[in-house]
């Protein structure tokens, strides 16, 4: 049998900085301020509900539109010569060199009223609000998430061997049916795994909608960094929910996912 | 157009190939017969490989026909031609079962189901593999996952089946096993196979006919009987089996003098005192008494091989190999034997005996008596010799008067490695620069279809001015 021991360190992260923590948010979320065991913080959650389901939706569109965008990409990428493959890389992930907060502030500069493009609109004779719309708290996620969809996805592109396409091709494929029948099944689990790395922190992320967005756009992300401040047990139940929530989307995903691969 | 021959199902005519600067395939000719069983034989690096990838259209020739049944097929994709490719490594679906690996092509075609259904059970069932459809393809063994691929060609009911090494990642006895099963399959099947390998014992068990490719030309085609009784020259006969191959100067018809006997072969038309290769297997000579032999010599190794013994023989300074079931201790004295017919005659494979060429002085330098002559643009200094600038001289080089430089820094780079075929006393080397070929004697064995810089030692050349109007 192999020796377990090369996994202890491990082990010992984990527990400390998985484990601990998790179990902590648990025995928050079902107590009270008083350290009582209650179901108060579930029922002061219940009054963020619709920032809840808006702050899924919001991501859910976000990730819809960097995989619209990410796959066709990936797909140009990965049929380049190598050298073209790696400058490609090289672009998509130098924003991610920045800041995010920076990245945010540089769109906030870009389309604030009498910034560049309202400036543009404008002689156009278009007179457009950009800022605080969920139109723009969905750009801002799209620009902050669409390199975590775009590198899985090529990822698992580039490496379909191109004697498969060959063979394809042999058994009487055009380019239509080769797409169809084999890089597509072929590229499904980079896309899985492109949602599981944007969707997960496009639900919970924060400071985008403050930005970008208007009153009526704060994500629950926003909503746990706030509370958080005052009442740690409401903040420690909402996580909870979206924690569970998240994990049951990926679960279904998952075995949609698996199914497509095979049929 | 040129004409087809009656019964080919492929022709290549005048096929060229270049990658980069290096050519792939030189202007070959080849037909292929309808329901044959053809093995493409040669080197890695011979263009085999190529030869194939241009019948499936998965590459367009630099120049020259593909004719598919008479028609002109260059232009035609792969997924239109009635030929079905059995990949080096398979290459099977993994996202997709047995039986969707070996449907997919019918599927295209919009064969019904019930009918893609039978048509897979029947083939899988001639492949060995009943009851594996729903198995996962990356759960197979090496041999399984091969089957699968098989029947996933075969199904689709191609005219032409292309197989390019496929057996070359399994184990010994599966090979053989599965040489036996494939050439079953083509028989049942008639379907015509073309097949690639390297492996020149799988090339004459399995096949119909045999094509020996060297260095992007075709070097022989013919049965696998004919190959290797009566190789066209050192090249084929060195891949085909073991062979004695040595220096022979053709006397008269049916006359032939090796090791400084002359004796009596079958082969005829080469000509007076023509120098030539001669082949003799090692199973075709027979050991007798010293006085009885045509030839004598001293055995210097034996070697215990299981059905023979495996002897070397020093005959004037030149090592034979000979397989006989009787072994002779080291330090013997035997004597020879040799019937006409098993004395092979093949032409030379280089044309002359010498290096012959012919190269400009660019600069000449009286008070050191040397000159430095032009060789496909590389500078080489001659000492002891003097001959105006600008003259054009006829040299000629003797095979020792080049060698491999074996510290990189040669007169010409990157000289390419065609052939070395071991004559019994030393290798002789043939190499390929930008424009001419090169004959060398090396006592070094040296790696075929590499590159090497040479360098010349041109104390050994002979210099004459070169004709005015003959030289260009």
């Amino acid at each position: 049998m192999k020796s377990r021991k090369p996994s202890i360190p491990y082990l010992i992260w984990m527990v400390i900085f998985t484990l601990i923590p998790l179990v902590t948010i648990v025995i928050y979320a079902f107590t009270d301020k008083q350290g009582n065991f209650s179901f108060e913080p579930f029922k002061n959650a219940f009054f963020y509900s619709n920032v809840f389901f808006r702050s899924l939706w919001i991501a859910f569109l976000s990730c819809l539109i960097c995989i619209l965008l990410a796959y066709p990409m990936a797909y140009i990428m990965s049929r380049c010569k190598e050298r073209t493959q790696n400058l490609f890389v090289m672009l998509i992930t130098i924003p991610m060199w920045m800041n995010f907060l920076l990245r945010i502030y540089a769109w906030v500069i870009l389309l604030q009223n009498n910034g560049p493009i309202d400036m543009a609109l404008s002689l156009l004779g278009i007179n457009a609000n950009l800022m605080g719309n969920a139109g723009t708290v969905v750009l801002g996620m799209v620009y902050e998430f669409l390199p975590f969809m775009i590198l899985p996805i090529y990822t698992v592109m580039s490496k379909i061997d191109n004697n498969l396409i060959e063979a394809a091709q042999d058994l009487g494929s055009n380019s239509v049916q080769i797409f169809k029948k084999v890089i597509f099944p072929l590229s499904v689990p980079g896309i899985i795994s492109g949602i599981t790395m944007v969707f997960v922190p496009a639900a919970s992320t924060f400071l985008v909608a403050q930005y970008l967005g208007g009153t009526e756009d704060i994500m629950i992300g926003d909503i746990i960094d706030k509370i958080f401040w005052t009442d740690q047990n409401t903040g420690s139940a909402i996580s909870l929910i979206l924690m569970v929530a998240i994990l049951i989307l990926l679960i279904i995903m998952n075995i949609f996912g698996d199914e497509e691969a095979i049929s | 157009m040129e004409q087809k021959s009656a019964n080919a199902i492929v022709s290549l005519r005048n096929i060229y190939v270049k990658f980069d600067s290096e050519v792939i395939l030189n202007h070959i000719d080849l037909d292929i017969k309808d329901k044959e069983f053809v093995t493409i034989l040669g080197p890695s690096g011979c263009g085999k490989t190529t030869t194939l990838r241009i019948i499936g259209g998965f590459l367009n020739p630099d120049d020259g026909d593909v004719y598919f049944e008479g028609k002109r097929i260059n232009k035609l994709p792969p997924h239109k031609r009635n030929v079905n490719t059995v990949f080096q490594k398979y290459s099977l679906f993994p996202h997709l079962n047995v039986f969707d690996n070996v449907a997919f092509g019918l599927k295209l075609k919009k064969t019904p189901k019930d009918e893609i259904k039978k048509k897979v059970r029947q083939m899988l069932a001639i492949v060995d593999l009943k009851g594996y459809e729903k198995r996962s393809v990356a759960k197979l063994s090496g041999g399984q996952q091969q089957r699968v691929a098989i029947a996933r060609a075969l199904v689709c009911d191609p005219k032409i089946v292309l197989l390019d090494e496929p057996l070359g990642a399994l184990d010994l006895k599966l090979r053989k096993n599965m040489q036996q099963e494939l050439k079953e399959i083509q028989q049942k099947t008639k379907t015509t196979f073309i097949y690639v390998t390297h492996d020149q014992e799988e090339a004459l068990t399995m096949s119909d006919t045999v094509v020996v490719m060297n260095n992007g030309n075709i070097e022989q085609i013919g049965t696998p009987t004919d190959i290797y009784n009566e190789p066209v020259n050192a090249f084929v006969a060195d891949f085909i089996g073991e062979a004695n191959i040595i220096n022979g100067t053709m006397i008269d018809d049916c006359r032939v003098k090796i090791l400084g006997q002359e004796l009596e072969c079958v082969d005829k038309g080469f000509g007076k005192n023509t120098p030539v290769d001669i082949v003799i297997r090692p199973e075709d000579i027979e050991v007798v008494k010293p006085e009885d032999g045509q030839l004598k010599g001293t055995v210097t190794d034996t070697v215990f091989k299981g059905v023979h013994y495996e002897m070397t023989v020093m005959c004037n300074n030149c090592q034979l190999l000979i397989h006989s079931t009787v072994s002779q201790e080291i330090g013997t004295e035997i004597g020879m034997r040799i019937i006409p017919f098993n004395i092979q005659i093949m032409n030379k494979m280089f044309p002359t005996a010498n290096n012959e060429f012919t190269a400009t002085v660019v600069s000449a330098d009286k008070e050191y008596n040397c000159i430095k002559i032009d060789i496909e643009g590389n500078i080489i200094e001659i000492e002891n010799q003097y001959f105006d600038e600008g003259t054009k001289l006829f040299i000629v080089l003797p095979p020792d008067g080049l060698h491999i430089a074996g510290d990189g820094n040669g007169d010409l780079d990157d000289v390419y490695i065609e052939s070395v075929i071991w004559k019994g006393e030393y290798n002789e080397i043939i190499l390929e620069s930008d424009e001419r070929k090169w004959l060398m004697k090396s006592d070094q064995d040296e790696q075929v279809a590499t590159y090497c810089p040479i360098s010349f030692d041109f104390s050994k050349a002979v210099f004459t001015i070169a004709d005015k109007e003959e030289s260009d």
